[in-house]
């Protein structure tokens, strides 16, 4: 989102004066982060492509079968499913871990007291979240003799079997993601602060109604915030991992195995460490197709004042 | 609006403030609760306070599910912890010294890079990582953990530190520069002590997400002596069998989370700042 503006402050300081040190000095300093991009993203991306077209358990060396592992993939019913319920997954915590965030983040600009209390109590489950403990609880929360079916028992309902179905459990491992909705609030709470107060007040003073500011004056205001909520929020969903391994180990049968988990099984699991690749370079081409729609799509919604 | 409106309005509004505080509270109590539960009973109940209350499931949790107890999880994840943070400053540090204070040939693709490894999907590289740290003989350390922070993998926090360096005037920087100050010298002297609090900032959150890490520590660790808590816990679940003792497992659960918990208490507004000003992760 600023890295326009900062491209453009890049372009500003590049005349200054440097004293006759050498052009190689800022260079010098990169250079470590440089070589760990190589040898620890790049490097391993190109990997990654290339052992997808061998067949490869760790013990023997690579063969290289072309595109079998693509083929077999794509009449492979696991991977189907994993695709069907990642984009699900996606689909689901992004729009509601997003729009729950911003409520939330809306509801804390008017006037409310405690508000540092509130913000604080609402970030604490995105910064402990990825922690097993978490995942751990989220389990015993919902199972058949956790802590949601004894609150339902107070009122009557009969023990639910949430791990069975196919959709609950998806939604369980869900409802985890979005209850992680804090980092993301705590941004749109910031961003909201920013909005000029005299844009909200002069339509008042116009007759404008609240929700017509809301949708007219606020979210176009923060449309970069959102769209940067929105890319980060959608990497992160489809890489998510530990709660389909930690709270329902991918089940009932694959219900909720996502890709990251299917990839693992396939490697650490089976050692198929070639057709692990293969759906690795799948996941990651889609992330970055869906990156770039939505870089595409952004110039039509989100406003840079400068 | 009438005054009665508005009240009913802040009236509801605290309500529902209120209610997604105890989403977020309530599983957390339920929990503590449970992990001082007496060890062997399984009938659960909504209420935090066990009805009789023992210390069972953390003298028994903390004997762990293996050959050793959650005192050696422990002291890996903080010796680990405390190797990325070190190394994760270092590495950041510099890079940001380099892209905010300096001309270079090829700055602007490497800058585009740098903002673009940001939503790096890291998921998609394991496989290639674990072949490339088996054959330098690495599995079973710590080493594919911490060498890609001495590296400046964590691209967060060279952009956090960026952004730090930018709210510095460089007259200050310049001035020395004018004076003979030499570039490490200008870092160390004058620059450190100004972006301390971002530096607090980034120590913080990578205090806190290393001691989250699972999948890397349960990929490349295999003896049991070397886990941290994260794959300790997850062993002892495996282990614990049909006839789970909740209470063992929870009271470990809630010393893992005591940590990290007690530094958020202690520096809420390094962190909520630290996220606003210039928030990546979610």
């Amino acid at each position: 989102m600023q890295l326009q503006k900062q491209l453009a402050e890049e372009k500003k300081t590049r005349f200054r004066r440097n004293c006759g040190e050498s052009k190689f000095i800022g260079l010098m300093f990169v250079l470590p982060w440089l070589i760990g991009f190589v040898c620890f993203k790049a490097g391993p991306l190109v990997m990654s492509m290339v052992l997808s077209f061998t067949k490869y358990n760790v013990i023997a060396s690579p063969r290289w079968i072309g595109f079998d592992n693509y083929r077999n993939m794509f009449s492979d019913p696991d991977f189907w499913t994993a695709a069907n319920v990642n984009i699900q997954y996606v689909l689901m915590t992004v729009s509601l871990r997003l729009s729950f965030a911003l409520f939330i983040a809306y509801v804390l600009t008017s006037n409310v007291r405690f508000i540092g209390l509130f913000r604080s109590m609402y970030y604490i489950p995105s910064l402990m979240g990825g922690n097993v403990a978490i995942a751990i609880l989220w389990r015993y929360l919902f199972l058949k003799d956790g802590l949601i079916n004894s609150i339902l028992g107070i009122f009557g309902v009969a023990p639910i079997a949430f791990f069975s179905g196919d959709f609950s459990s998806l939604a369980i491992i869900s409802l985890l993601h979005v209850w992680q909705f804090g980092a993301t609030m705590v941004i749109f709470l910031a961003a909201l602060k920013g909005v000029p107060k005299s844009l909200s007040e002069a339509a008042l003073v116009d007759g404008a109604k609240r929700s017509r500011i809301f949708f007219s004056i606020t979210l176009p205001y923060i449309s970069p915030v959102i769209f940067f909520n929105l890319m980060t929020n959608m990497v992160t969903a489809f890489q998510e991992f530990n709660s389909a391994f930690m709270v329902t180990n991918g089940g009932p049968g694959k219900a909720t195995t996502l890709m990251s988990l299917l990839i693992y099984n396939n490697a650490f699991k089976f050692l198929k460490m070639g057709y692990s690749s293969a759906l690795s370079v799948i996941l990651f081409l889609a992330i970055v197709t869906v990156t770039l729609i939505l870089f595409a799509t952004s110039r039509r919604w989100v406003n840079y004042q400068d | 609006m009438s005054y009665t409106r508005k009240h009913n309005k802040m009236i509801l509004t605290y309500i529902l403030l209120v209610g997604v505080g105890l989403m977020i509270i309530y599983p957390f109590l339920w929990m503590v609760g449970a992990s001082f539960n007496d060890s062997y009973s399984l009938k659960v109940t909504a209420n935090i306070f066990p009805a009789n209350p023992s210390m069972n499931g953390y003298v028994n949790g903390w004997k762990g599910g293996g050959m050793y107890t959650f005192g050696t999880y422990f002291k890996n994840t903080y010796y680990y912890v405390v190797m990325k943070v070190l190394f994760t400053i270092f590495s950041s540090i510099i890079t940001a010294y380099g892209f905010s204070r300096f001309q270079f040939p090829f700055k602007r693709p490497l800058f585009s890079i740098l903002i673009g490894t940001l939503l790096f999907p890291s998921v998609v590289v394991i496989v290639p990582m674990y072949v490339m740290f088996a054959k330098l003989g690495w599995v079973d350390t710590y080493a594919p953990m911490l060498a890609p922070a001495l590296f400046a993998g964590d691209t967060y926090f060279v952009y956090l530190l960026i952004q730090f360096f930018r709210s510095i005037p460089r007259d200050m920087d310049e001035a020395a520069m004018i004076d003979g100050c030499g570039p490490v010298s200008r870092l160390i002297r004058i620059l450190l002590p100004m972006i301390k609090p971002a530096v607090i900032t980034a120590i913080l959150f990578q205090f806190i997400w290393t001691g989250n890490d699972f999948l890397y520590p349960m990929i490349f660790l295999s003896t049991e002596s070397k886990f941290p808590v994260s794959v300790g816990l997850k062993m002892f679940l495996d282990t614990s069998g049909a006839l789970i003792a909740w209470a063992n497992i929870f009271a470990m659960s809630v010393l893992a989370i005591l940590p990290p918990l007690i530094v958020f208490l202690f520096a809420q507004r390094t962190f909520v700042e630290g996220i606003s000003t210039s928030g990546i992760k979610g």
